[in-house]
């Protein structure tokens, strides 16, 4: 059981700098000893429309997000139409008292606390648009949290913006907390800081991929922007500098990969952060990479697709496209994180299964874990653990001691050599015993262009081969739950934390009502780990944000099993533990 | 120092007798001699089409990728190692259909890359259908009635975009066409080389005995200054009875896109070594975000 367990959550048009306050208010709860869950909403749109944030924070750590809501901010009344009926008892309404809410709006146990947002936001604060750190303070007092942590935000957030914004922030926000004294007594739900709690960090799921591949050696990056993506461009635009990282943003998608498997050919690590849609756009590049053995990483931040859309919105619809994308066969590795810290992990991983097998590595995350700020403990993000492993590509120690090409009868180096285990040793182009041209056409061992038949089979079994026994150094599947259980919940990627929530809450009804099993690499499949683990699952359930059921469909053909039922979700929303647990039966 | 036996192939070209792409592969390789830069100092991008195989044809460091996309990786390529020598080769469907954008945002970038361009007018490894820079009218199996589109203007275009080095070559005259790569090494930026290249199998009514008697050396033009931009873009569309070759614009040099990233101030990315973050610098990131 969750102690403290309370979602707030701020509504209002596009423009009124939700996501930014959003944020900032589930830092400073993290930073008052909480575990705070926040996640954005918002449309495709730059004004108006409906956004929304929700805060939900617990003294134990949080996985997922909840749908019950106990104080709503609105900045606007369409917000209030819109979440009222989320609100439990007991729960309050924070309203700009100017707005008219209509009777047949109102709940009954839910209580209405208008108060003049507007008139003090420009008082206070001198702007309108300062309503949403006003409001924020308000929270604040009706919480009974110390705003202290607030101010600490604020300042944090602001000091690029001068002393001036700093105080008038800060005023704002102290006028939300005086203006909410007369409703406390009605607000029966309390937030107070924790005193002693260790620092710990708070972050989205594309700052802890970004963090990974920087730890792991990501020194080049080219994208182009695309929701939910574009934020990995940002933050390797922002650490460029002090980090040494060439970061492009290139023309187009298709510019952008084959930038990146041009910087990786002469031996940069690369990365391509993108979304379906870029996707789709760069997938006859990956059988350049795959054909030519060149390592790179591309991050596909999911979205509802087929083409544009839902922008801002979330699915899992990517999966068997990512597995096969691009004609012909060719090795590539898929992998799905579910939490913060095992984006983190992949992050620095990627590089060296791309670099190690020489080949693509793809990573699925989704809009959901993407954005979702997540609180987690300091060392959560293991940096000692890094390492970075660059495979078969050869020292320089290696290269002087390949014959000479200047000498009669030196033979050329190939780049392409046969081996047992099918990864050759690489060069990267600059040592004068290592001249060879790659191609994208089938090739010799040298890289020359051959269509010849025992040739051809050669390099496709070589290419083959090299990925038996690749161990991507990540447990998949991977249990959560009882070891025995009547019910194995099934999933990949993001799926993780909401379906975590709802197996705790069903073995809190009753022990052993469920486990659950999570998929974070899915290519190459991990069938002896999976035929184990289903030798020992309940009754199978499979739950993923797709209408089509890919997870389902990759089991059946990898395992010949099919699995007893599945739950789909596929309207741009996330999983909750609440949308699961309702469709249990 | 480097000899031309230094970049001898294995390979034999299968270009037909009379291609222009042997002319070209030639000034390459004398040009690569004359500028002492050995077949490991440079890396040989192009994209697809008769004359991307020619890195396969000689003894140098290559990457035959993918159509049209060539100044893309080529781009990617320098950036993260700009010690390394970058030099396109590509033919007019790649540089001007499937790459035209590419194209233009290398020109804007003026990363440096020598581009030369084997404009044969005409598309030569897919069997003869018209190219960007066909001339309206022309008949092949993609346009039987007559194309009517009207030909892209490549150096037009690139001094239109800001390109700082536009030269157009011919490999009737090798000796020229091995000047002009010397000097498009050197230049320190993007440098563009149209190279009119006669195509002996799909387009014979450009082939040597057409240019022969049109091509006219604009450094033995009076009065043709190539510091002149605008002088250079109406140079840029003569065509006919004559048709220039070399260097149309040589502007004033501008910064390098490579140099104007402080990540490459330390030197070439791939050089710099590569290790796990420093703990002051773990320290940093976490604090971002506590």
């Amino acid at each position: 059981m969750l102690q403290n367990d309370l979602t707030i959550r701020i509504g209002g048009e596009a423009g009124m700098g939700l996501e930014s306050s959003g944020a900032g208010f589930a830092k400073a709860l993290t930073r008052g000893g909480f575990y705070v869950f926040g996640l954005p909403d918002y449309y495709s749109r730059i004004r108006g429309g409906h956004n929304f944030f929700s805060i939900r924070i617990a003294r134990q750590p949080l996985y997922s997000h909840a749908e019950p809501v106990h104080l709503l901010l609105a900045l606007d009344l369409e917000t209030v139409r819109r979440h009222i009926g989320k609100i439990v008892a007991g729960g309050a309404v924070v309203y700009d008292e100017k707005e008219d809410v209509p009777e047949e709006l109102r709940r009954p146990g839910v209580s209405m606390f208008p108060l003049p947002l507007t008139a003090l936001a420009e008082e206070q604060g001198g702007r309108a648009i300062m309503r949403n750190t006003l409001a924020l303070g308000v929270a604040t007092g009706l919480l009974g949290f110390d705003p202290a942590y607030v101010g600490s935000v604020i300042r944090d957030n602001f000091a690029s913006k001068g002393q001036k914004v700093i105080d008038a922030n800060l005023q704002v926000a102290e006028a939300g907390v005086e203006a909410s004294r007369p409703f406390q007594a009605d607000f029966p739900f309390r937030a107070e800081a924790v005193s002693d709690a260790p620092p710990r960090m708070i972050l989205n799921g594309n700052e802890a991929f970004a963090l990974g591949a920087l730890a792991g050696g990501c020194r080049f990056v080219a994208a182009y922007p695309m929701t939910p993506g574009s934020p990995v461009l940002h933050w390797f635009a922002a650490h460029a500098d002090e980090y040494g990282v060439v970061t492009k943003h290139a023309e187009d998608e298709i510019a952008a990969i084959n930038m990146a498997i041009g910087a990786g050919y002469v031996g940069a690590r690369s990365l391509v952060p993108t979304s379906g849609g870029g996707f789709s756009l760069m997938v006859e590049a990956l059988g350049l990479a795959g054909i030519t053995e060149t390592p790179v990483v591309v991050y596909n931040a999911q979205r509802p697709g087929p083409a544009t859309g839902m922008p801002t919105r979330t699915e899992q619809g990517d999966l068997l496209f990512t597995i096969h994308a691009s004609q012909g066969e060719f090795p590539r590795f898929v992998l799905a994180p579910g939490t913060h810290e095992e984006s983190f992990r992949i992050g620095w991983q990627a590089f060296n299964l791309a670099e190690g097998y020489q080949t693509p590595a793809l990573i699925l995350s989704d809009h959901y874990l993407a954005v979702a700020y997540r609180t987690v403990e300091r060392d959560a993000l293991d940096f000692d653990e890094v390492q970075i492993d660059r495979g078969a590509l050869l020292t320089q120690k290696e290269l002087d001691e390949l014959e000479d090409p200047s000498q009669a009868e030196a033979a050329p180096y190939r780049r392409y050599r046969v081996t047992e285990s099918g990864v050759s040793p690489r060069a990267v182009p600059g040592h004068p015993n290592a001249v060879w041209v790659s191609t994208a056409n089938e090739h010799d061992e040298y890289g020359a262009v051959s269509e010849e038949a025992a040739n051809r089979t050669a390099q496709v079994d070589k290419r083959t081969r090299k990925m038996e026994g690749a161990d991507w150094n990540l447990e998949s599947p991977s249990w959560y739950g009882p070891e025995e259980a009547e019910t194995t919940f099934i999933c990949w990627g993001s799926t993780y934390g909401p379906l975590r929530e709802a197996v705790d809450r069903l073995n809190e009804e009753r022990q052993g009502k469920a486990n659950m099993l999570h998929f974070s690499a899915l290519h190459p499949f991990p069938l002896e780990a999976t035929q184990a683990a289903l030798e020992q699952a309940g009754r199978t359930v499979v739950i993923e944000g797709n209408s089509t059921g890919q997870l389902e469909i990759l089991l059946r053909a990898r395992t010949g099993r099919s699995m007893d039922d599945a739950i789909h979700r596929y309207d741009g929303r996330s999983f909750t533990p609440e949308y699961i647990l309702s469709r249990c039966g | 120092m480097v000899t031309s036996s230094d970049f001898a192939g294995r390979e034999r070209p299968t270009w037909c007798t009379g291609c222009g792409n042997y002319g070209i592969l030639n000034s390459i390789k004398m040009a690569l001699v004359e500028h002492n830069i050995a077949p490991h100092e440079i890396l040989i991008v192009t994209g697809i089409g008769c004359g991307s195989k020619l890195p396969h044809y000689m003894r140098v460091t290559g990457y035959h990728t993918l159509h049209g996309r060539t100044l893309a990786v080529a781009t990617g390529a320098r950036l993260s190692n700009h010690g390394l020598r970058i030099m396109t080769v590509h033919g007019d469907g790649d540089a001007y259909n499937e790459g035209l954008s590419h194209f233009v945002h290398a020109v804007r970038r003026n990363v440096r890359i020598v581009d030369i361009v084997q404009d044969n007018r005409i598309y030569g490894l897919t069997k003869g259908q018209y190219s960007p820079t066909s001339e309206r009218g022309k008949q092949t199996p993609t346009s039987p009635e007559g194309s009517i589109d009207r030909p892209v203007q490549p150096l037009a275009l690139a001094i239109t975009t800001g390109a700082t080095f536009v030269a157009r070559g011919y490999p009737g005259e090798i000796r020229h066409l091995a000047w002009l790569i010397g000097e498009a090494l050197e230049h320190p930026g993007y440098a563009l080389i149209d190279v009119l290249q006669p195509c002996v199998t799909f387009n014979r009514n450009y082939a040597y005995d057409y240019y022969r008697e049109r091509v006219y050396k604009l450094e033995e033009e009076p009065g043709y200054a190539p510091s002149d931009r605008t002088a250079a873009w109406e140079k840029a569309f003569e065509w006919g009875d004559r048709i220039p070759i070399g260097i149309l614009y040589r502007g004033e040099s501008i910064p390098t896109y490579e140099e104007q990233i402080p990540a490459l101030a330390a030197g070439p990315l791939v050089q710099q070594p590569l290790k796990t973050l420093q703990s002051s610098q773990v320290e940093a990131l976490r604090a971002e975000i506590m």
